[in-house]
């Protein structure tokens, strides 16, 4: 296979390689904490790219297979006292076949209808979570302290969280790369050209909206496990903000829709920046309007992106970057 | 009687949202943008009628009208700055261009005004009609409410600048070629769009405490009132305005405050799933 060999394939997955040993290697919580946020962020934001970036339907709600299959996932780990990969796997799984279901249904949607039906799909999901029983209601879960001993207390178990999450990140960049230079991925990026012209040239578009749906939603899910656990709690705030779903959607504008670099780049350069208004005494009161005038000037005047950018610019380049 | 007292008091609510819908489905119709910005809008329409009346001690309806006035400026501005540029774009663009004015509204606003709740200290006692009493100051809004959307239909149906706004909206180059300079019309058109949602957020402002996050809230209804009665369709949104309201005052005497969330959010999937055009007929 050719296409393993391309830098557009070893370019991200090295970045998120060495980046992964080097927290290993250092060893601080503190650095480890913070990988953790930016490697969440970034798997979050190339599992949205499947869709957003492939098929170029708007998901606005996407953070709700995060909630969904995170507390799917903290509940099969505190209530039924599962293994965290088993649990987080479990999580994903539950994310991906909601949205087979879900994505049947509002995926005829076209257009803005499809990012409206997305946000009403996170909003009711909310709003039910915080009235279901089983899953705590507006409180939530709280992680089971027996769970800790299995890692040899509390300490180790973040070890390994970070651990699992960094692999993870780094099946999401193969298995997007994968997707996007098969013939399936290249069925969705018809898709996004021209759905009508697509189904004329035999592309069975409900059936690749569909698993590329729950494929952008698996991982979601699976990361959210992972993300509760190591918060020790997960609530019906954190799992379904609407603020984080478009923090995605900024992230993978940022760095450029539908490559494979562009989300992890847009994530890490989207939480640089954030971090320093936030920590910078000039900026602090004014993070977010900063922000937003910053997310204003790229959508006006780099709607492709860092990366789509520099692949319009340099022939070379554009060989380099996938 | 408590369930009729109940559901008249969320359809007086209702005529509120209406007005907000109103202004996001305007926007909607004629340049197919999703005001992502409505919500903080909504917000400084808050704060800016509390401005008037805790500082100048204006009347809060007597100041809706420098309310809308500042609206229709806010929203000219709005679109020349963010969203001029993006209207022929893919959604994700203009979604993004006026999520960014949002962040930027709130950014600005909680730098200013702090998080913490405002409230208008205005009270108007309550009016009995028979065995039923209303807070005096719910009835007002929903006479302002209709007297603010009457003001938009005559303006649409019986002006120049209206009529030049339904032929925009009907279809943009057919417009243009008539001679419709469709830049100021689109800009106009957002700009009362604007004003609706800062008269909406003035008139809640009279009733419930807020903050500059309070909009948040209400442009989430508006999403739902809007698919409700069709997106792009003004008196589907009003109507969808008063069903919404209805239903908030009613499913509560039923089962728990916290439901009323899951039902509105489930009616919203389901039109949009079953009838995405929505009860009245949306804007093909």
């Amino acid at each position: 296979m050719k296409a393993w060999r391309q830098p557009g394939f070893w370019l991200p997955v090295l970045f998120i390689l060495v980046w992964g040993l080097y927290v290993l290697i250092v060893r601080q919580d503190s650095t480890r904490e913070q990988a953790f946020t930016l490697l969440m962020f970034v798997g979050l934001a190339s599992s949205l790219n499947i869709l957003l970036g492939y098929t170029g339907y708007v998901s606005f709600g996407h953070i709700v297979f995060f909630g969904l299959g995170g507390y799917s996932g903290f509940y099969f780990l505190s209530a039924h006292n599962l293994p965290l990969m088993l649990s987080a796997i479990l999580g994903g799984v539950v994310s991906a076949v909601l949205a087979g279901l879900i994505g049947l249904a509002v995926l005829r949607l076209r257009g803005a209808y499809f990012a409206l039906a997305t946000i009403g799909v996170n909003e009711a999901a909310r709003a039910f979570v915080s009235n279901f029983e089983p899953f705590g209601g507006a409180t939530g879960l709280f992680v089971n302290y027996s769970v800790y001993e299995g890692f040899g207390g509390p300490g180790p178990a973040l070890w390994r969280t970070f651990i699992y999450l960094w692999i993870t990140v780094l099946i999401i960049v193969v298995v997007s790369y994968a997707i996007k230079n098969s013939r399936f991925g290249l069925g969705l990026l018809a898709i996004r050209e021209d759905e009508d012209a697509a189904m004329v040239m035999g592309v069975q578009a409900p059936r690749a909206k569909t698993v590329a749906f729950m494929f952008s939603a698996f991982f979601p899910g699976l990361i959210g496990t992972l993300y509760f656990f190591k918060n020790g709690n997960v609530e019906p705030g954190d799992a379904f903000s609407l603020h984080m779903s478009i923090e995605m959607l900024v992230m993978v504008m940022l760095g450029g829709m539908g490559t494979v670099f562009g989300p992890v780049i847009g994530a890490v350069a989207y939480q640089g920046l954030r971090g320093f208004l936030l920590t910078n005494p000039l900026f602090k009161n004014l993070h977010l309007a900063i922000a937003g005038v910053f997310l204003l000037l790229i959508v006006l005047f780099v709607p492709a992106g860092a990366i789509g950018w520099l692949r319009e610019r340099s022939l070379k380049l554009r060989k380099v970057l996938e | 009687m408590q369930l009729l007292s109940s559901l008249i008091d969320g359809i007086l609510i209702g005529f509120v949202y209406g007005v907000a819908a109103v202004g996001l489905t305007l926007i909607w119709g004629v340049m197919s943008v999703i005001n992502l910005s409505h919500g903080p809008v909504m917000a400084l329409g808050m704060f800016s009628t509390y401005l008037l009346f805790a500082n100048l001690g204006v009347n809060p309806y007597l100041a809706l009208i420098g309310v809308a006035v500042f609206g229709l400026v806010l929203g000219l501005v709005i679109y020349t700055v963010a969203v001029h540029r993006v209207i022929s774009a893919p959604h994700l663009s203009s979604l993004l261009a006026t999520f960014a004015v949002n962040m930027i509204i709130i950014g600005i606003g909680t730098a200013v005004f702090s998080t913490s709740p405002h409230n208008i200290d205005f009270s108007l006692g309550s009016i009995s009609l028979g065995p039923i009493i209303l807070p005096a100051t719910r009835l007002l809004a929903a006479v302002a409410a209709i007297l603010f959307t009457a003001l938009l239909y005559i303006f649409l149906y019986f002006t120049r600048p209206g009529k030049a706004i339904r032929a925009v909206a009907n279809n943009r180059t057919a417009a243009e070629l008539m001679g419709i300079p469709s830049a100021q019309v689109l800009a106009l058109s957002f700009g009362i769009g604007t004003a609706l949602a800062c008269v909406a957020g003035g008139l809640i402002a009279t009733f419930f405490p807020f903050t500059i996050l309070s909009g948040g809230p209400y442009e989430l209804k508006s999403f739902v009132i809007c698919v409700l009665g069709g997106l792009g369709n003004p008196l589907g949104a009003l109507l969808g305005g008063l069903l919404l309201g209805g239903l908030e005052g009613l499913i509560p005497t039923v089962m728990p405050v916290s439901w009323v969330p899951v039902l509105e959010f489930g009616l919203f999937i389901l039109v949009l799933l079953v009838k995405p055009s929505g009860l009245l007929g949306a804007k093909s």
